[in-house]
């Protein structure tokens, strides 16, 4: 039950490959206090806690680290140390271990989320102190009822007032303030009533206690804010996360750049400062940030994260390069076209706002739920009131029972209805593999009734594998000789297959043509069918021709491997009623295959980011609730836009920012994310039901006069409980076997 | 009834103590990091296993 997992499915081996070690030199983030250098810096995949002491580990190791302090919740790393050694060593340390790493700027706004979640922890702290302690008094005041002198119960009413009071002013805060601010605007929010009945609950109470009567309210009001707070404070721990993962499209954003001087100095800036006309050292295995225009060099370049395309695109002077581009060959100098405000990145980055604002028209059932709720308790409050004072009662005992039936009806129940759910639900994801990153975000995804897959990365594995069937073992070991000097992906593909082993010599990448080298002294080639001097042959996948000496060519075949699990994970999504459909940026052939393979009879090929939208916005023209699940940079603007979405967990920062969840450990945890959100929704409607039926049961008893603090203590704890139990439920769900 | 006069202090006294220590850890952040904090104490350092090898 607990989350304490030691080594969950996902978790980067040690050995992994660094994931993401396109981040720059972090050098220009680093901070000089006194005589400490401070940085900071997201790591990403870091799950477990072998993962937090393999990481501190390795930065501790480093020399003159002081101090190294990964926090597991937010993956922010704080490093300080003394002396000369580069920031990048630090990075380099890290990606060498399997884990990505950005660096973080410092000046991002956490800490105001940061300091709302702790004021609102501390306000509940205090509020459930004043509780349990007013509780003790009041349960002797009901115990002695009869029996207890006046004057012993004015000063057991006087003691809990005098508890009440500062609470009242600390953790009332939170709700008085956003009902001010509502109301300066002429409108109203759920923390009006709440406010109101506090207020008046505790006005009511101290006028009891001066007058000497038997009820007061100040356990019931304390105990209205307690509760209250819990609910507030899970929402604003479900927020901060989803907070977070926004952060990390700005840690992507703030890369650094290698930037060459008129004078030919090469200095590394902040992408910001990257102006049009710059000159730009793009490194192999380096990332572009900005768009730019090749000056020099000849390379490969792998833009899959941009169009979706698998294979590398032979780049040359006078072509231009995208942001979002790995280089991948040969060192290229550029000059920047836009300044990174203006490059591709950040027009994805404006869809993705444009897709957010979108989104956030959506109304939470909460909301909802809260809107209808308010008006009706205000009136029915009102009416007690003028009823029984019309009728001839005195003044000061209708508006003690308008008061009672203002807090009995307050919505702790409803208040505590969807966090509570929500808290449970995503941690019931979290051990199933799957993180939510918005509280809204488990009902956008149990509204879903359509599913469109990305296929590089997603459907796929998006790295190819050598198909060594019907291969000599000579050829692919020879081949392999060729290719360690390459990081072309087939090269690399190449090497996985045959294994550790020697290099060729006078090894020489031709870009956009292939590998030339000596094996046991015959000259030999390796790349496509020109290069190789071979006939093209039908083959749907990528191929290399591998040329030794004067022997024909041998063709050597690569597929993308489909994801384990893929197939049943869409048979389970269509036995929950949902429509799928792939839509990539992959060559038509390609695609067509995969969609075969996994009876996916609906598909398009070759589509750009914005046709992508386009297929998104027509679905949801026609009345569908589109999951999008992706993860490269071309599906960003669709995975913001669509009804929800989901991002695998190695994807690019970028789609995982803009996508409701992010899973690890293959996508069998998509059938469960969408199990547990329509199972989450139903119990979050249950739980607004009984706080429906609650109120029909408490209501005429509040407003007959029969509401004594007693009773309200019992409804709203055991009305909260109740919907608290029935949260818990989802979990017992999840232990059953499916 | 005189002795709640001692013993109504005494309980607040005592509700007081803990609501000190839960103001102060949450102030030094103590619940900045739950998921990290449950996996830390399972870090031990190697250390040797006797401080005197001599």
């Amino acid at each position: 039950m607990s989350t304490l997992t030691l080594d969950p499915a996902g978790c980067p081996s040690g050995l992994a490959p660094p994931s993401q070690s396109d981040a720059g030199d972090p050098a220009p983030f680093v901070r000089r206090v006194g005589k400490e250098n401070r940085l900071a810096l997201s790591v990403r995949g870091a799950k477990c806690g072998a993962c937090l002491s393999r990481i501190e580990g390795a930065v501790a190791a480093l020399p003159g680290v002081v101090s190294a302090r990964l926090n597991l919740s937010s993956g922010k790393l704080d490093v300080s140390w003394t002396g000369e050694m580069p920031a990048l060593r630090i990075s380099e340390a890290i990606t060498s271990i399997g884990y990505g790493v950005a660096p973080l700027d410092t000046n991002a706004g956490d800490a105001a989320h940061k300091k709302e979640e702790q004021s609102l922890l501390l306000a509940m702290g205090v509020a459930g102190f004043a509780t349990a302690n007013i509780m003790l008094l009041s349960v002797s005041i009901w115990g002695g009822h009869d029996e207890m002198g006046e004057a012993t119960r004015q000063g057991l009413h006087a003691v809990s007032g005098i508890i009440a009071l500062p609470t009242l002013i600390f953790s009332g805060r939170p709700f008085f303030s956003s009902a001010w601010n509502v109301l300066k605007r002429r409108r109203t929010n759920m923390d009006v009533p709440i406010s109101l009945a506090l207020i008046l609950a505790f006005s009511v109470s101290v006028a009891e206690t001066i007058r000497g009567g038997e009820h007061a309210y100040f356990d019931a009001a304390c105990m209205l804010l307690f509760f209250l707070l819990i609910g507030r404070f899970l929402d604003a721990r479900v927020r901060r996360r989803a907070y977070s993962a926004a952060r990390d499209l700005a840690a992507l954003a703030s890369r650094t750049v290698t930037r060459i001087s008129e004078v030919g100095t090469y200095t590394s800036v902040r992408s910001e400062d990257i102006r049009p006309g710059d000159r730009i050292l793009l490194a192999p295995g380096e990332r572009a940030v900005v768009d730019m225009i090749i000056e020099t060099g000849e390379s490969e370049v792998d833009e899959s994260l941009v169009t979706g395309e698998s294979l590398p695109r032979f780049s040359a002077p006078g072509m231009s390069l995208m942001a979002g581009s790995i280089n991948l060959s040969q060192p290229l100098v550029g000059k920047a076209t836009a300044a990174s405000s203006d490059s591709l990145l950040s027009d994805i980055g404006r869809m993705l706002e444009a897709g957010e604002q979108k989104r956030s028209t959506y109304r939470r059932i909460a909301d909802r739920a809260v809107s209808l709720y308010v008006p009706l308790v205000h009136s029915t409050a009102l009416l007690t009131f003028l009823g029984w004072w019309l009728s001839g009662l005195g003044l000061r005992e209708s508006i003690l029972i308008a008061v009672s039936t203002l807090i009995i009806t307050c919505p702790c129940a409803l208040a505590l209805a969807a966090p509570v759910v929500q808290v449970v639900a995503a941690g019931r994801l979290f051990r199933g593999g799957a993180y939510l990153k918005s509280g809204d975000a488990l009902e956008r995804i149990a509204a879903c009734d359509h599913i469109i897959f990305d296929k590089t990365g997603t459907l796929t594995l998006g790295t190819p594998r050598l198909i060594a069937d019907n291969l000599p073992e000579r050829v692919v070991s020879q081949a392999a000789q060729l290719a360690r000097a390459s990081r072309h992906p087939l090269s690399r593909a190449l090497t996985v297959a045959a294994g550790p082993g020697p290099v060729a010599a006078k090894v020489k990448e031709h870009p956009g043509l292939g590998l030339e080298g000596e094996v046991d002294g015959l000259s030999c080639r390796l790349g496509s069918a020109e290069w190789a001097g071979a006939e093209a042959t039908g083959h749907i996948g990528a191929t290399l021709f591998f040329a030794r000496g004067s022997e024909t060519p041998v063709e050597l075949r690569f597929e993308d491997d489909i994801q384990t699990g893929a197939a049943s994970t869409i048979a389970g999504l269509r036995k929950l009623g949902m429509g799928v459909e792939i839509v990539s940026g992959d060559r038509a052939e390609a695609v067509a295959e995969v969609a075969r393979s996994l009876g996916v009879p609906q598909w398009t090929a070759a589509a750009s980011p914005k046709e992508k939208v386009q297929r998104l916005e027509q679905l949801q023209a026609e009345g569908k609730h589109v999951l999008m699940v992706g993860d490269g940079l071309n599906d960003a603007g669709a995975l913001a836009l669509a009804h929800a979405s989901a991002a695998p967990g190695g994807a690019l920062d970028v789609s995982q920012s803009a996508s409701d969840a992010v899973y690890s450990g293959g996508l069998g945890a998509l059938p469960l994310l969408v199990r547990t959100a329509r199972k989450a929704r139903s119990v979050m409607l249950q739980n607004f039901g009984f706080a429906a039926a609650y109120n029909l049961v408490a209501v005429p008893v509040a407003i007959l006069g029969h509401a004594t603090p007693l009773v309200a203590a019992i409804a709203m704890s055991g009305s909260s409980l109740i919907v608290c139990l029935n949260a818990l439920r989802l979990n017992i769900a999840a232990e059953k076997p499916a | 009834m005189s002795g709640l006069v001692f013993l109504i202090p005494i309980a607040l006294a005592m509700g007081f103590a803990g609501l000190a220590a839960f103001i102060w850890s949450v102030r030094t952040g103590q619940f900045d990091d739950p998921d990290g904090a449950a996996n830390r104490i399972l870090i031990s350092p190697d250390l040797p296993l006797s401080d005197n090898l001599d």
